[in-house]
């Protein structure tokens, strides 16, 4: 039996999601004492894996997986999962993973931990620690099924290098029409930006921007960064920016390195969501505004002067550090 | 079309968590519980099938006695029946084998739940009532139509979002987007005293297996002060975010 983890990928290469997975299985692989299976659907070089720990990579190309499909993914990775008679799989908290991860379960008879943040407590009994009330508190969970499915909140465990063989097979899952009920027919995905998901940093604003026009130095300072932009609820509820931007307890949760709220108040929905991120720096007028209670770093000060001068100052930053 | 939206039953979202029991137990004291807000958008969505595509819309919740006014207050929004399996709601997968039960013995067209609850965020009861009644299935749904057997759904996804098609029975798990806030509705004086006489009928539950238990709460370490810097000196930002948290 070995750890399997599901590494994913886009255009052909391993998200950073997918080392974190891995890094992640190896020291479950380690406590267990035993070794780590990728499974890799249309994935990068194997060999990229072997950094984190995998021992072996099962490689996937059908052609009718060139698109993400949850039910089709889903019996790969049963199918994976039982040759290598592995009894825990891990995935990442991505949309994808996320979506198939109860098909996962329900088809391997196994437990689903979801937003796990740290390795197992212990492995018997099998004990896992949990996000729980939207990040306002944690859990220990038990797991009593043979089969366990531990979904790892993106950026809590980082990245660990080891050295693992990353032999790399091809694997052909055996999959038939209903795998494919769910017809995709249209993808629409902006290329060129860093998704909220994805993102190691995360710039947001929220009302104190008093208006869309005004979006531009969010956009510039997230530039200049490399981040992902976001806004808070009564932003996204205006029509202000699109709700994929949204962040808080009823929009995305957000686990950055670096989340950057300029103008957003820090309403306790919005501190829920976007409590997991590492650092937070909060740059509002209202020097009563919630957020500070929750911030690492504030500055009191109108956005508007702010805002342009760090973005200066960022530049000068990063041209000296480059 | 009969539409089946289950509910959870959660703390409402400005509530304070705190816990009892040694930290093993939820303390809902002084708590107010809500329909679970991924649901409502849902319930929300499944009232414009109701009013425009003559749909019959039913609710469901997998608790105790304590979780009806919940109940009434989804059938005070509109929905026609509602029906709660007598348990409680000990896992995401002995909630989604009552959920099961329930869709198979009332021959649902779509079920609708939340991506997740706002209490567990679990994350799987749709799924797996998907996977466990072999229905379609689409998570993350920020967009739903329905025409004769056929689904069209929108799913967010990481950066965007995807459309997909797919034959009926589909289960969603749906979030904000499938409607948005300002079509939520407050239940009005007449929708509230017509869903005291519909039906709520309560079903006991079948065996099933609890995989995953919550044996002990913890709150996050209190956070120390922050740390305040001077809109004349943004260079010293940079240089804590550098050096000490060493996050740029």
């Amino acid at each position: 039996m070995s750890v399997l983890v599901y590494t994913e990928s886009e255009g052909g290469k391993f998200k950073k999601a997918a080392f974190e997975v891995a890094s992640y299985a190896k020291e479950v692989a380690n406590m267990l004492g035993t070794t780590v299976s990728a499974v890799s659907i249309h994935g990068g070089d194997a060999s990229a894996l072997a950094a984190y720990g995998v021992d072996k990579v099962l490689e996937v190309n059908d052609d009718k997986l060139t698109t993400f499909n949850a039910k089709a993914y889903a019996d790969t990775l049963k199918q994976a999962a039982e040759k290598e008679g592995a009894n825990i799989v891990v995935i990442s908290s991505s949309a994808d993973s996320k979506f198939l991860a109860p098909l996962l379960a329900v088809h391997l008879d196994a437990g689903y931990a979801s937003n796990v943040v740290a390795l197992p407590e212990s492995t018997s009994p099998f004990k896992v620690k949990r996000t729980a009330f939207t990040n306002k508190a944690f859990t220990i969970t038990e797991m009593s099924t043979d089969r366990k499915i531990i979904g790892l909140s993106n950026n809590a465990f980082g990245l660990k290098e080891n050295e693992g063989a990353a032999a790399a097979e091809a694997f052909e899952p055996s999959l038939n029409d209903e795998d494919f009920a769910v017809h995709v027919t249209a993808v629409d995905k902006a290329t060129d930006k860093v998704s909220i998901a994805d993102a190691e940093i995360v710039v947001s604003g929220g009302r104190g921007l008093k208006g869309p026009e005004n979006w531009g130095m969010i956009e510039d300072l997230a530039d200049v960064l490399g981040a992902a932009t976001a806004c808070s609820k009564p932003v996204s509820d205006m029509g202000w920016r699109p709700h994929g931007e949204h962040v808080g307890q009823t929009g995305k949760p957000v686990a950055s390195n670096l989340y950057i709220a300029v103008g957003v108040s820090g309403a306790i929905q919005h501190l829920a969501g976007i409590n997991a991120s590492k650092v937070k720096v909060v740059i509002n007028n209202d020097p009563e505004a919630p957020f500070f209670k929750a911030a690492d770093y504030g500055i009191v000060g109108d956005a508007f002067e702010v805002v342009p001068t760090l973005i200066e100052k960022l530049k000068e930053f990063k041209s000296n550090n480059a | 079309m009969k539409i089946l939206v289950c509910i959870s039953h959660v703390p409402d979202t400005t509530s304070k968590i705190n816990f009892t029991d040694g930290d093993t137990k939820f303390d809902t004291n002084g708590v107010q519980f809500v329909i679970n807000p991924n649901d409502e958008f849902g319930l929300t969505r499944a009232m414009w099938f109701k009013e425009k595509q003559g749909a019959s819309v039913d609710v469901v919740n997998v608790g105790g006695p304590e979780t009806e006014p919940t109940l009434r207050k989804a059938l005070a929004i509109g929905a026609d029946n509602a029906i709660r399996v007598n348990a409680e709601a000990t896992d995401g997968f002995f909630v989604a084998k009552q959920l099961a039960k329930v869709v198979q013995d009332g021959g649902y067209d779509l079920v609708i739940g939340g991506r997740e609850s706002i209490d567990y965020n679990g994350g799987m009861v749709p799924g797996m009532v998907a996977a466990l009644t072999g229905a379609n299935f689409v998570n993350t749904c920020i967009g739903l139509e329905i025409e004769g057997d056929t689904a069209t759904a929108i799913r967010e996804i990481d950066g965007g979002k995807e459309t997909s098609t797919a034959k009926l029975p589909l289960v969603v798990g749906g979030q904000k987007g499938l409607v948005e806030e300002s079509d939520l509705r407050i239940p009005n004086m007449r929708g509230i005293m017509m869903a005291r006489k519909k039906p709520l009928s309560v079903v006991e539950p079948v065996d099933a297996n609890q995989e995953t238990k919550a044996v002990e709460f913890e709150k996050p370490a209190p956070k120390g002060d922050v740390k305040l810097v001077s809109p004349d000196n943004v260079q010293e930002l940079i240089d804590l975010l550098h050096n000490e948290a060493k996050a740029i």
